[in-house]
């Protein structure tokens, strides 16, 4: 992840090759929307020249392409059963497709218990991915940053079912003390209130733990990025002035890397939001819809999608778990483009 | 040359997946520990396909075991993927036989079977699994329910452990305060099914709930798998689940003792328990399609009967388009049936089949073409 | 900022000529932060050595049984220690190449596309599309591939739907660490190209491409270590298979995720044998790939 450059690539002698000899550089301006670096009419580029250009563009839009794609074959498969269903889709808790005749599904639980945990897991994760962004720019020696760093990046090499397992068999039962102590002594909050679930191991509070520690690295990288590129003079200037180092990371580095941190933190929810196995496996089902509390349990969008999966064989029910990753995907879409406008230049994730 | 260099150690990395790719093998010597079977037909397709109910799957890894000890270079390939998407592939032909949770639906279904088969498709009960009501409660051992009591426990009406309706079926016992946790399968499953509409039909409608895939109690904790709500169980004090016996023996949990549907004596579940329920179940299927009536099993009333258990069935055309498949199928289904196969079955938490049923089965099997 | 007195307004004057130690609650909010910045760094290590701890105290055992590496599990019972999971490391190398077979090219020429060609509107939606791509969840990327192929197109599931649901996932990554690399070989080197007339495309092939290739090659591999530890495509996309099956385009094939996944629902206390052993072995294939990763780029002609 580095600056965006924006400037311009230098571009070839009127792009093509024939017209060897002319070598003087290009200055076409980046007023000529669409069609920049193209030959204007001076020549006629080779043919090697228009097959690479249409491969490399046909890859670009390829991808544009498979979005395109993803929102439309989801809607499609997604339509006749949202037609088909009997309730209201964006209002109701159960979500049921047992009988194909009689589908009842709605996505009200799934999104609460998917922002209930993702935006837990973001307020966890949050100000220690700042902490880690400011250790490894501003304090770590230079010699040691880079392995430190590395250290941190293999947090996001552990594959997300290792955390599930690991959430489920070894920090649930660490986590129950603190979880027994917020919902008896802190029960009044609706947070903390007693959830749906008779048990305190395998609530949303303790996968949104799981979570903001499978987000951590991605904050953290994005941060520590933009961190790095904190102008160098406005440093130089606070620290002429006197100012501690708390001081000049106040006065030159939060300032210029907020908007990368909010971005880091945004693609940190967006990942959250669609993390599937380990929600799968640490969060338990409940029998009633979610009051808002962390010591709730239910489905998330994807762990709902990944709990059905093998019972993928009827176009119907099927039908409603493609609408419920539809919604996912519209969800991660927003908080993705959020995280890039906010991001303005300064990042690329 | 640096770009050299690096080819070469991109052809390395490739090359060392070829040598990987040469040196793995399936030769699983002495990992069963299964002997060859007496009395089986070999012959036939190969490699014979078949998928569906996740239940009968440790049983048919066993089978499938002995088959290939059996019948040297014949194998079948079963794959777990649930009992609807079992039958759908078998009905579609892209398996040669389904494993299914329950027997094909009147109407539809048995149409489409009777279509895929040109000819009728049969219901064959093969494998029967006990389903114990565990419970981890300390200081309480050899607890009784009855199908009303359990249907209650189930559906949260009986709240605490010394509840007075527990009470009264356990006389003696020091049962604590505490609420009664419920862990529930949160997958769609056919124990959930069986169990539940044991509940309905042996609880004279204290239960209230519809029987289905999904747990309908609307009390408790879900969990995923038989696993997953054994692993809760154990780990919380004071819970109840129900759950496949193998798993609630290797965790080490409680099983309920039951007073079946014919009064009498709490009935432990044992193989030979089982067994007696099993023999004394009803068949409402035609000739050789051995379609059971459940209720007859879940109201058990005969002494010595336990009657939760979940019967898993193999879908088979009673006569294939194609001899050598049909050849195949009845080979693996008769080892299935043998001794050798039907020992194994105990340790992998079902029930050897009763003498007296298994003739039927053997009947049916030996008569498809 | 309010009470660090003489700082709170830059522009003034600096009327004391020799330096001033900071007053002590200056110093004692600097200490309070120094801590706090140092204490997120632990609190991070805490999971991360806690998690590896876990996974290799549990599964040492597995990965050190003398069939673990060479074996599948086919015919081995579920009680059984016997078999390894030979047959699912090959299907999770296997899905992951077959996936970079695919996302390599696409990704190379849509990141030189993104450098080197694209202006204007649409290549900034490109732009902005890889980074919608890079959000994309894994779950989502699976459901398309199965509405899209196995639901529209009829296709059976197998390794190679999950592969295309690893192309998705594996685009963006080989786009970006691309991209960052392409911009980093100097202008000169191109203008320099141009000036001997040799044509665009070219200059891109030959002289640009190899120079960025080891920066290429990195992308590639942290592309591959992250989609090989993923389970959600391959719990829609493919089923699990005890034996080896060599063949990606039909049939049921392991993974070590799924491997894990079905051993889920094992009792046997071999089970978790297998599920810890197969953690330990992805991690450390993952491992593998982040080394050899960095060594790569530690060769590489152009640096940051």
């Amino acid at each position: 992840m580095t600056e965006r450059t924006t400037a311009a690539r230098p571009r070839d002698p009127q792009d093509e090759g024939s017209a060897a000899g002319s070598a003087t550089l290009d200055t076409v301006t980046d007023t000529d929307p669409g069609r920049g670096g193209t030959d204007r009419g001076k020549a006629t580029p080779g043919r090697g020249e228009r097959i690479f250009r249409g491969l490399t563009s046909g890859s670009g839009l390829l991808v544009v392409a498979a979005i395109a794609a993803i929102g439309l074959f989801l809607l499609v498969q997604a339509v006749p059963s949202l037609l088909a269903d009997n309730a209201n889709f964006l209002t109701s808790p159960v979500f049921d497709t047992r009988d194909p005749a009689n589908l009842n599904f709605g996505i009200r639980d799934l999104l609460v218990v998917t922002l209930l945990s993702s935006l837990f897991a973001l307020v966890l994760a949050m100000p220690i991915a700042l902490g880690i962004a400011l250790f490894l720019t501003q304090y770590a020696p230079k010699r040691v940053a880079r392995p430190f760093a590395y250290v941190i990046d293999l947090l996001a090499a552990v594959p997300s079912i290792i955390y599930g397992l690991w959430g489920i068999a070894v920090l649930a039962p660490a986590l129950l003390p603190i979880a027994t102590f917020l919902r008896d002594d802190l029960g009044w909050f609706f947070l903390f209130a007693p959830g749906n679930l008779p048990v305190l191991t395998g609530t949303i509070f303790t996968g949104g733990v799981v979570l903001a520690v499978m987000i951590l690295p991605i904050i953290t990288a994005v941060t520590r990025e933009v961190f790095s590129q904190a102008p160098r003079f406005h440093i130089e200037a606070a620290q002429a002035l006197g100012a501690t180092r708390w001081e000049v990371i106040r006065m030159a580095v939060l300032p210029y890397g907020r908007s990368g941190y909010i971005a880091g933190s945004m693609l940190g929810l967006g990942r959250a939001l669609g993390e599937t196995i380990a929600v799968l496996i640490v969060i338990r089902a409940a029998t009633t819809p979610s009051g808002f509390s962390l010591f709730d349990g239910g489905y998330t969008f994807a762990s709902l999608i990944a709990s059905a999966a093998s019972e993928f064989s009827q176009p119907l029910p099927t039908g409603a778990y493609i609408a419920a990753g539809l919604v996912l995907f519209v969800l991660t879409f927003v908080v993705n483009a959020i995280a890039r406008v906010v991001a303005g230049g300064k990042v690329n994730g | 040359m640096r770009y050299q260099r690096r080819v070469a150690a991109i052809g390395l990395i490739a090359a060392s997946a070829l040598v990987l790719s040469a040196c793995g093998s399936d030769e699983n010597a002495g990992g069963g520990g299964v002997s060859a079977a007496p009395g089986v037909t070999c012959g036939g397709k190969p490699d014979l396909r078949s998928s569906g109910s996740s239940a009968q799957n440790n049983a048919m890894t066993r089978f499938v075991a002995t088959y290939q000890q059996t019948c040297q270079g014949q194998t079948l390939n079963y794959t777990p993927s649930g009992s609807g998407a079992g039958r759908n592939e078998f009905l579609g032909g892209q398996t040669d036989f389904a494993g299914s949770d329950s027997a094909l639906k009147d109407g539809d279904e048995t149409t489409r079977a009777q279509q895929r088969c040109a000819s009728p498709a049969w219901n064959l009960p093969l494998v029967f699994g006990p389903v114990a009501i565990a419970y981890n409660v300390p200081g309480v051992t050899d607890l009784v329910l009855d199908g009303p009591t359990a249907g209650r426990v189930f559906n949260g009406q009986v709240a605490t452990w010394n509840d007075p309706a527990i009470a009264a079926l356990n006389p003696g016992k020091q049962l604590p305060a505490a609420p009664i946790i419920v862990n529930f399968r949160s997958d769609e499953s056919g124990t959930t099914e069986n169990f539940q509409k044991y509940l309905v039909a042996a609880s004279n409608g204290a239960y209230g709930k519809e029987a289905a895939q999904t747990f309908n109690g609307g009390v408790g904790a879900g969990a995923r798998g038989s696993q997953g709500v054994a692993d809760a169980t154990k780990n919380t004090p004071n819970s109840v689940t129900y759950v496949e016996s193998s798993f609630a023996q290797r965790g080490g949990l409680g099983m309920a003792q039951v007073i079946n549907s014919g009064g009498g004596q709490a009935v432990p579940l044992t193989t030979e328990s089982v067994a007696t329920a099993v023999n004394n179940v009803q068949v409402t299927g035609q000739g050789n399609d051995l379609k059971l009536d459940l209720d007859s099993l879940y109201q058990a009333s005969a002494p010595g009967a336990y009657p939760i258990a979940l019967a898993t069935y193999e879908i088979v055309c009673s006569n294939y388009a194609d001899d050598q498949t049909a050849g195949a199928v009845r080979g693996f289904l008769q080892t299935a049936l043998s001794p050798n196969a039907q020992q194994a079955l105990p340790d992998a938490g079902y029930v050897p089949l009763p003498e007296q049923f298994k003739q039927r089965l053997t009947t049916a099997v030996n008569a498809i073409q | 900022m309010s009470t660090a007195t003489g700082l709170s307004s830059p522009e003034r004057p600096a009327t004391t000529p020799t330096f001033q130690a900071p007053s002590t609650g200056r110093k004692i909010k600097n200490n309070l932060a120094t801590f706090l910045v140092g204490l997120a760094f632990v609190i991070a290590l805490v999971p991360l050595v806690w998690v590896l701890a876990t996974v290799v105290v549990r599964g040492i055992g597995a990965i050190l049984s003398s069939d673990w590496w060479g074996r599948s599990l086919s015919g081995v019972l579920p009680e059984s220690y016997a078999g390894g999971v030979y047959h699912a490391i090959y299907g999770t190398l296997i899905q992951a190449a077959l996936a970079a077979v695919i996302a390599v090219p696409i990704g190379i020429l849509a990141a030189i596309y993104l450098v080197e060609y694209g202006r204007g509107r649409l290549a900034k939606t490109t732009s902005f599309m890889v980074d919608i791509l890079a959000g994309v969840p894994s779950i989502v990327a699976a459901l398309f591939i199965f509405a899209a192929f196995i639901s529209i197109l009829g296709a059976e599931q197998s390794a190679f739907m999950v592969s295309l649901a690893l192309v998705l996932l594996m685009l963006p990554v080989v786009i970006r660490n691309t991209e960052e690399m392409l911009r980093l070989v100097p202008d000169e080197l191109r203008e320099a190209a141009y000036a001997l007339g040799i044509p665009k495309w070219k200059t891109i092939l030959r002289i640009v491409l190899p120079t960025a290739l080891s920066g290429t090659v990195t992308g590639v591999m942290l592309a591959l270590a992250r989609v090989m530890g993923e389970t959600a495509p391959v719990l829609v996309l493919v089923g699990y298979s005890q034996s080896i099956n060599f063949d990606p385009f039909s049939g049921n094939m392991a993974s070590l995720p799924l491997l894990m996944f079905s051993e889920l629902s094992n009792p046997e206390p071999s089970g978790q044998f297998r599920i810890w052993g197969a953690a330990l072995t992805l991690i450390l294939i993952i491992m593998i790939l982040q080394l050899g990763a960095s060594v790569v780029s530690r060769f590489s002609a152009i640096s940051k």
